[in-house]
Order: structure tokens, then sequence, then C-alpha cells
């Protein structure tokens, strides 16, 4: 079952400088899609790689009814976004991760903060005291329920904004760059539980990055470029395909760079296939032996 | 030296005072300005001050911290004074060129003084004791009656949590900002006043563009988690009163009824 599926979506942003001479209207504006279909599976992790203004942050405000589609539909759990009376319906199935954590943290204290979207929706106090603590269990941040969200690294931080997202109990995560702003240490813990989340919960993930190696961990990589999908398979074959991404200013994972390389210089043997460090060591050992 | 802004400071503890719903705690402090400001003779502001030092024992905190939170105010007192010692009419005492100062006036000012200092020192508790969160949930229930006619009660509520919550932030970036300048050759620290202001003015632009986009995403991250202003929701903790915050209340409002009893009495300054 999809639970995110876009038909023949298209969408434009109308250049605001030129509102006022409506009568040339449709003429000025930035196409951002024209007739795009994704459809994204329940449970499952996909990636959504590009260069910047390829349409991936648009892409991702479609999937829970920030924007709506010019063209076309978008269906979010199997809700028309476009059907105005259901948004907060669509916006609980489908939660939504931002870049930076400072600007989506609500209240001062972490346990506030998590439960301010179950307030929203007038969830009872017994049931929304168990869901923000399932919620703060399963990022690992229990502990720092009565946290001040100043006094938390950046990683922490993110996790509780995710936390915020899944007390909701959503079907599907959509987290748009959530590790740009976040040193290594905060982008692992983030992986971490996100990928965790998927696994254990069964939560459908929908992630935005540039960062290749996070790109490896997931079922499905989508490549945008310019408003379409140019790649959309498993990440082995994607990052089979070195010259076509590097064409739209993508990077491949470091692994795969290297193989890349040795084929080049002439080693038949060397699989582009290969994406991560392990499999890249283990091929170099067979080679060197 | 941003990191030295002591508003709404809040010090956790698990004194009575700590334990008081907040409520009643800004029921208490509202009477509590009441009683200064109805007080007029010495001894009925002693009263109160006696309150004040009671609430202040209770609570546990240490007197520094009360030091501290009047250290702002320091140039109201001295100015305050300062004009009520030479501008009060009375018995001369001292005679300097065209400035007199009297016995009323140095009454007065003494008064006024003991006033703003018990003024401040008692809002002061009320925030050591409270954290902002609860405080702004007790505003938002005083306020809910107020909605009737249209008060924005919830809005406002949800404007403090917001602005308490990103009071760190914004310093924060503040003190980023201000690096950055400095690098660039800014000098924020030295020169005449209009050289200061002016370089501050580098500064507050940056931090303003930067509060509308952070405004702008904040807007969108909570529609993103359902907010739809302050109908139907409801609450992770509620606010309970009990018996203590009764007794309380009664305390206070028996240290009320001194006052203004003692106020009849004619000992010493009538104002």
């Amino acid at each position: 079952m999809d639970i995110v599926k876009t038909d023949d979506l298209t969408f434009w942003y109308s250049d605001p400088a030129d509102e006022s001479e409506t009568a040339a209207a449709g003429e000025k504006k930035t196409t951002v899609f024209e007739h795009l279909d994704i459809s994204i599976e329940k449970g499952s992790f996909t990636v959504v790689l590009g260069h910047n203004g390829c349409g991936k942050s648009t892409l991702a405000k479609h999937m829970n009814a920030i924007l709506l589609p010019c063209g076309g539909k978008v269906f979010a759990a199997g809700i028309d976004t476009s059907d105005d009376s259901r948004l907060f319906d669509i916006r609980r199935h489908i939660g939504m991760v931002f870049q930076n954590p400072d600007n989506q943290i609500v209240a001062s204290v972490v346990e506030e903060d998590v439960a301010f979207a179950l307030e929203n929706m007038g969830v009872p106090q017994d049931v929304m005291r168990e869901r923000v603590d399932d919620a703060l269990k399963a990022v690992g941040m229990y502990e720092y329920r009565e946290h001040s969200p100043s006094q938390l690294s950046g990683g922490q931080k993110q996790r509780i904004a995710i936390a915020g997202v899944i007390a909701m109990r959503p079907d599907c995560i959509v987290l748009d760059e959530p590790t740009a702003m976040l040193d290594p240490a905060g982008r692992r813990e983030v992986m971490k539980t996100i990928r965790r989340l998927n696994r254990d919960n069964g939560i459908t993930l929908v992630l935005i990055t540039h960062y290749m190696d996070e790109a490896a961990k997931a079922d499905r990589v989508i490549v945008m470029d310019k408003g379409k999908v140019i790649l959309d398979d498993v990440p082995q074959n994607v990052f089979s395909n070195v010259d076509m991404l590097k064409e739209v200013g993508l990077d491949v994972p470091q692994s795969t760079q290297l193989m890349y390389a040795m084929k080049n210089d002439g080693f038949d043997t060397a699989d582009t296939h290969i994406i991560n460090e392990e499999a890249c060591a283990d091929y170099l050992y067979e080679l060197l032996r | 030296m941003l990191k030295d802004i002591t508003i709404g400071q809040f010090f956790p503890g698990d004194s009575v005072i700590h334990r008081l719903d907040a409520r009643f705690k800004i029921l208490m402090t509202a009477l509590f300005i009441v009683m200064l400001f109805s007080a007029k003779n010495f001894i009925s502001l002693g009263v109160a001050v006696l309150f004040f030092i009671i609430a202040f024992a209770a609570s546990k905190l240490s007197p520094k911290l009360m030091l501290k939170s009047l250290k702002p105010i320091v140039p109201v007192i001295v100015i305050t004074s300062v004009l009520n010692i030479f501008f009060i009419e009375g018995i001369t005492l001292v005679k300097i060129y065209k400035l007199r100062i009297t016995d009323q006036g140095i009454e007065t000012s003494l008064f006024m003084i003991i006033r703003l200092i018990a003024l401040i020192c008692g809002s002061s508790l009320l925030t050591y004791t409270t954290s902002p969160i609860v405080l702004t949930d007790a505003i938002e229930q005083i306020l809910k009656p107020l909605a009737k006619i249209k008060f924005p009660a919830h809005e406002l509520a949800m404007m403090m949590t917001i602005a308490l919550r990103f009071i760190p932030t914004l310093i924060e970036e503040t003190d980023k900002i201000m690096s950055a300048q400095k690098a660039r050759g800014a000098e924020l620290d030295s020169g005449t006043l209009t050289q200061r202001a002016k370089a501050l003015v580098p500064i507050l632009i940056p931090l303003f563009v930067s509060s509308f986009r952070r405004a702008e995403e904040l807007a969108l991250a909570m529609e993103c988690r359902c907010y739809n202003g302050g109908e139907g929701r409801t609450k992770l903790k509620t606010l309970v009163s009990g018996g203590k915050d009764y007794l309380a209340l009664s305390i206070t409002l028996f240290f009320l009824c001194g006052i203004m009893v003692l106020n009849l009495g004619r000992i010493g300054f009538e104002a």
C-alpha cells in the first residue's frame, strides 16, 4: 500500500514581483514539477537526493499539504491533500521534521514540547502522558524530559523535534534535511534514531538529504533533477550510475567513488554496486591477498 | 555580558512557596503590591515587609539572589530618593544654596525606597519560584474568563511561551552576530554614546531578519503539528490547588487586613 502518492503532480511558484500584471499571469512563473508521479510504499525508508533547487523540499511540502498541487493530485495516507476539511487528519498521519531544530521547538521544557501536537489534537491528559513518555523513550531522550531545549546539543534537539512528531503516532515522517545543521556525532544520533523508528515501529520514512552515506542506508533512493525523477532504485543500483550522478552535481558514497576510480584505472573486477565500507574493505582484502 | 540577564529567571526548588499553585502565587503577589501601596505609615509598611520576609524565608532562596535582582533598579531608587529629599515641603533641616532638605523629605524618600525595594523583591520572588511555563499557564487560566469578551487569552499565553523559549536562542544569536561584526572591525565597546548607538545597527538588523525567518519556520512547524488556535486544546499538566494554597491566601488576606487597621493609627508619616 502506498502511504504517499503523487498523481500527475504539477506545481509552480508564481513570481511575486509580477503579481500586479494579472493579465500576464501564467507566463511569469517558476515551474517546479510537471506531471510527476511518485509513490512511497508503507513501511519503507526512501531517500530523496538532488542538487539545490531540484524541488526536493517542495515535494516534501506537498506530502502533508503545506503546499497544494497546481495540477494533478497528491494522496497522503489515502486522503486527497486538496481536501481542506481533512487537513489535520493528513498532518496527523504524515509528520514533518525540518532542518533547523531550534526553529521547530515551541516550548521551553522538553516534555511540554513533545506534548504540543497532542495538546493541539485535544488528546486527554492520561493518554497524553503515556504517549509523550513513549515518544521520548523511542528517541532515547526520556532522561532529558524536564530539561530546557537550550541546554541540549543540536542532535538532541533534533531528536526532541522527532519525538514531537512521533507523539502524534504518524504513519509516515518526512524529514527535510534533518542533519544538515548538525555535527557528525549529532548526525549519527539522528540517523540511528530514525532508522530504529523505521525498523521497530514500522514508521515510513522519507528522508531528504544531501549526505550520500545516509542515502546508502535506505531501501530506495530517488534522485531528482530539475523537478524530474532521473533515478529511482535501490541504493546499490542508483550509486552505480556514477557519471550520471556527477552530471547533476551529486556525489557518490566514498567506497563507490573508490571502486569507480579503480575500475577506470583498469581493475575490471571493481564493482560500483559497492556502497558501504565493509564491502569495499572485503573487496580490497581479496584483491591484495 | 548577555548571559547575566535575569528576566523571568527561575530557580528550581522544593520549598512550600515553590509548590504553591501559580495562580494563587500571582494573586498573592498582586495582593502584596496592594499592601505596599495602601500602607500609609511606617508600621503598616513594616508589616508588609514582614509578610515578604516570611514568604522569602519559606522559599529557602539565598538573600544574594534577591540583592542581584535589585541591581538593575539602583538608578531608579537613587533618582526617586534624591527627588523626594529635595522637593518635599516640611521643616528645613539643611539648606545648600537653593536646595532644602526637609524632615518630611527624608521620611518620604525612605518610605519610597522601602516600598520600591519590596515591590521588586516581591515580584522577583514570584518569578524565582515559579517556572515560566507554569506561570504562563496560570496567566492563561486567570485570563480565560476574559475570552468571552474576545480577549485573546490563549494567544497571549502562546506568545509568552514562544518568547520565553526563544530568549536563550536569540541571546546566543546576538552573541554570534556581535562576534561576527567585531571580526569585521566593528567597535562596540568604545567611542561616544552616539557612536556606540550607531554600532548597534549592524547587530540589530541581522537579528531582526533572522527572527522573522525563525518565526516563519516556527509557524510552519507548528502548523505541521496540527496547531489550530486555543480551541479544543488539552494540557499535559493542569494546575491543581489544594488546602495549602487557600491557607497561604488566607495568611495574605490577614496581613492585608492588618495593614488596613494599622493605617488608621497616626504614627509617623502620612502619605
